[in-house]
């Protein structure tokens, strides 16, 4: 049965009434109708619902919602003040770096999967700030794209290193 | 506008006036209030100049992440003498934007573009007679810069676009007889302008469809067999226990006939009740065994017609120095897009709103029409982009489900596809044999060609509608369902052709539909490897004996454009294998879709022992005529190469004599970063030709490429893609 639970997203603590095994997907989507993760498979084969909890990648469509309870989730709406945290800006900025790359790349073509790729490549250069290329293949990997996007997603990425690295 | 206060908007605004885009659709205040199309024969249907001097351009093509949108806005811009910053477009719209055609086939420019420009012509015509009076002085006096009109000479005797016509109706006929700007003065198209859509895909604010609610909406699920049998035998309900479902607050079944489907105010809970609900469904048999389907494709009783015939192919087969007989095999693939397809629909007694992402408003509502026996004009569709769908994915099917859920359950319904309901229940991209023979004489000049196809029609009733009572149909005949003129030989001189089409009985396969070049890889991977094959024989280069047999000025652009890209270094193929755990190679191939110019080279690489083959380069050349923009265009190739890499490698349908067995990601394995090939795209301009298509117009000739790499790497051809390890491995060993 529905219940009360408060969750932790992006740095606000929502109250949502969902039965404790929901995924986490549908209670963000649904009840507080975020935009970034978004239904792709409900098998978490493709990354499109991914979010962040504690800083890592998380399947948002086969996470129970009570399983994130006392931890901190984190969508793409979120990611700039999560980047700004982490590199302990004033503020946060319009965009995390990746975002910024990947307009800078017009690497986007229908753009659905991109919510798991730019939150994917958030905690990639989160753990590892100048990835090799086969670094950047491989930490993705789980993530599909069917426009064929790749080869601009690697540009993008590595150019968002180059931007991290300017960062102080 | 922020993504919360956008859906707000379409909740607050209650069912049938949502979409912010009627905001912007002024001036005329009854814009979007009636039926649609709109009077193609009238200015204000196209375009619509604002006091801020700014206009909207009414565009009738689907945005799929192709760049249309922003494209022909510049085409807009530049006949209207506007900056890109002040033009926009709106959401398609039944009631709202003109009828320009299905978003098919790669047309939006090629189709499009003419009439945005003409229309855009005719308004700045008019523009510039409305401001010789007010300005008292000729026209060809008058001059424009960013909306601004000008009296030569004098800058101070001006007046803007927005001051003429201040969101206001033109009341003007459109003739298309207004001139339209030379090529050479162009500025705004052939620009590498930024998309217009990009920021909002990645900053989270872009609304899909799988976005859009309307209040007191609840959500939808169908439940069907996992996986599609024959097409003519839909799916059959033995028994259905509602009670299966009870304890799950608020969910109930809906059913017309075999169509089957839950709702509930809750999403997760219409999840669990698809999940949940007991339903038998008839298992009789009812597909080919898959291991046999070529063969049973080629026995099959067929529907034939000979497509091109010229010259006399059989005397020349004759007297022909060398020939080449091959027959060649393509798999069924689907759309599979990333996010199954998703539509909302309120039907109410005497009207209906059905959101959705149709690659054609009109086309789709003609078909809701026919499925709730309701007037076309009493429907209402509109568009918000899904994920990309290269094609007939189930966009139709979903409006369809959406309509019925909302019929049945008399409240507006969002019905979102489950995985498993997209991949098992496509209309995917049919299966094909081609048989080849070509002759040369000793010279390596082409003599004689025949190339005889075998595959069904596209499924001309959607899924929803057969199961609630329609009967199956094939989809009538057409240029992109037959043996192809342009890649099947026609892109060299050959005097002795025969091209022959075999349609098979559709309704005992699987169902189809329009796949991103549909038939167009099979097609260049049966021809492009035969005309290899004899380049070998003929003991020529394959890039070479491409070009002694192409006059056509056009082709043999694309292909030396591709050649130096790839640094083509003229030897006969296969003649530097290695004895090596892998083996590289490299290939070129010719092909399009109906229009268009493509060329591909293709260096691969092969794990001899386990079977697994990797692009490693993938370099594509398109002449589309006139590019608007070739940036849009440079990523069109480069996404087709990435996907041909995935069609030749990894995609195949698989099925049983009962169901469709290839459900998700794991049973219908695409390409992945680890294997993604580096991409060259290569785009030649011509500014004085027509537009033509650029969205699919590369994939046949990098399939062709790539399926020649590997001949070149072994000296084994491929007879059937996918090439998946298990059928590498075979033909290795039976060449061995």
């Amino acid at each position: 049965m529905p219940g009360e639970l408060k969750i932790r997203v992006n740095e606000q603590v929502r109250t949502v009434s969902a039965a404790p095994d929901t995924p986490l997907l549908y209670v963000l989507a649904g009840e507080l109708e975020l935009q970034g993760p978004r239904f792709g498979c409900g098998l978490a084969q493709c990354g499109s619902c991914s979010v962040l909890v504690n800083g890592v990648e998380t399947r948002s469509c086969v996470t129970p919602v009570s399983d994130v309870q006392g931890k901190s989730i984190t969508t793409l709406e979120g990611l700039p003040a999560w980047y700004a945290a982490q590199k302990k800006l004033r503020s946060a900025p319009p965009l995390h770096p990746v975002q910024q790359a990947l307009i800078d790349e017009q690497a986007v073509q229908c753009g659905y999967c991109f919510n798991g790729m730019i939150i994917k490549a958030s905690e990639l250069l989160s753990k590892v700030p100048q990835p090799t290329e086969a670094q950047i293949r491989t930490a993705m990997n789980g993530h599909l794209c069917r426009c064929g996007t790749y080869p601009r997603v690697i540009k993008a990425i590595q150019r968002a290193s180059r931007a991290m690295a300017g960062v102080a | 506008m922020s993504s919360v206060i956008r859906r707000d908007f379409l909740k607050t605004g209650g069912a049938l006036i949502i979409g912010f885009s009627l905001r912007e659709s002024l001036p005329a205040e009854d814009r979007g209030s009636v039926a649609g199309p709109p009077d193609a024969k009238q200015i204000d249907t196209w375009l619509a100049i604002h006091t801020d001097n700014t206009a909207t351009v009414y565009i009738g093509f689907a945005e799929l992440g192709q760049g249309n949108s922003t494209a022909l806005l510049q085409v807009a811009a530049e006949e209207l003498d506007l900056e890109m910053s002040q033009v926009r477009t709106v959401q398609l719209d039944t009631n709202v934007t003109p009828n320009q055609g299905g978003t098919y086939s790669s047309a939006s420019i090629q189709r499009g573009g003419p009439q945005v420009r003409t229309a855009a012509a005719e308004a700045r015509q008019a523009l510039l007679q409305m401001a010789s009076q007010k300005l008292e002085a000729p026209v060809e006096h008058l001059t424009v810069a960013k909306g601004v009109v000008s009296v030569a000479g004098s800058p101070d005797r001006s007046v803007t676009y927005g001051a003429l016509v201040p969101d206001k109706p033109f009341h003007l006929a459109f003739t298309g007889t207004a001139p339209v700007k030379p090529p050479a003065e162009y500025k705004v198209v052939g620009a590498r302008i930024p998309r217009n859509d990009i920021p909002d895909k990645v900053n989270g604010r872009y609304v899909y469809v799988q976005h859009v609610h309307l209040r007191g909406m609840l959500h939808g699920r169908v439940v069907r067999p996992r996986g599609q049998r024959a097409y003519g035998s839909g799916a059959k309900v033995g028994s259905l226990d509602e009670s299966s479902i009870a304890e799950i607050p608020g969910a109930r079944v809906v059913r017309r006939g075999d169509f089957v489907g839950v709702v509930a105010e809750n999403e997760w809970d219409a999840v669990r009740a698809a999940r949940q609900l007991k339903v038998t469904w008839d298992t009789a048999p009812t597909l080919p065994t898959q291991a046999r389907l070529h063969e049973q494709m080629r026995a099959a009783k067929t529907t034939d017609r000979v497509v091109v015939q010229r010259g006399d192919v059989a005397g020349a087969l004759a007297k022909a120095a060398h020939v080449v007989s091959e027959s060649y095999r393509g798999p069924y693939q689907a759309h599979a897009p990333f996010g199954p397809n998703c539509a909302v629909a309120h039907v109410m007694p005497d009207r209906a709103l059905v959101v959705c992402s149709t690659q054609d408003v009109y086309g789709t509502r003609n078909g809701l029409a026919r499925l709730l026996d309701m007037p076309a004009e009493k429907i209402r569709v509109q568009y918000y982009e899904g994920s990309g769908t290269f094609g007939h994915s189930c966009y139709d099917d979903a409006a369809q489900a959406a309509a019925l859920l909302s019929r049945l359950a008399d409240k507006p319904v969002r019905l979102q596809f489950m995985r498993w309901d997209e991949h098992g229940w496509d209309n995917y991209g049919p299966a094909h044999v081609g048989e080849v023979q070509v002759a040369s004489d000793a010279a390596g000049k082409i003599i004689a060609y025949q190339y005889e196809g075998w595959q069904h029609n596209w499924s001309a009733v959607e899924t929803s509608a057969q199961l609630a009572g329609t009967p199956a149909a094939d989809w009538p005949g057409g240029a992109a369902q037959q043996v192809s003129a342009l890649n099947c030989g026609g892109m060299y001189d050959i005097a002795n052709l025969r091209l022959v089409n075999h349609q098979l009985p559709g309704k005992d396969y699987l169902k189809g539909g329009w796949l991103r070049s549909p038939l167009d890889l099979s097609f260049s991977f049966a021809s492009e490897q035969t005309i290899d094959a004899l380049a070998y024989l003929a003991e020529i280069d394959p890039y070479q004996f491409r070009r002694q047999n192409i006059t056509d000025a056009r082709w043999l652009t694309v292909l030396d454009a591709v050649a130096r890209s790839a640094k083509w270094t003229p030897r006969r193929a296969a003649s530097q294998r290695s004895d090596g755990k892998v083996a590289t190679g490299r290939g070129i191939g010719l092909g399009t879709h109906l229009v268009s110019y493509g060329a591909a080279v293709a260096e691969i690489e092969i794990h001899k022992e386990t079977g697994r083959v990797v692009a490693k380069r993938l370099h594509g050349a398109v002449d589309a005529g006139l590019v608007v923009n070739p940036a849009f265009v440079e990523n069109q190739i480069s996404g087709q190469l990435v996907q041909t890499a995935s069609r030749m490698f990894k995609e195949e349908v698989t099925f049983n004599t009962t169901n469709v067995t290839s459900l998700d990601w794991n049973s219908y394995p695409v390409l992945r970063f680890e294997e993604c090939p580096e991409v060259t795209p290569i785009v030649v301009q011509r500014l004085n030709e027509r537009s033509t298509g650029a969205g699919e117009e590369v994939m046949a000739a990098a399939a062709a490429a790539i399926a020649n790499a590997f001949f070149d790497a072994t000296g084994v051809r491929v007879r059937e893609y996918p090439l998946t390890p298990s059928r590498v491995l075979a033909a290795l060993s039976r060449a061995a």
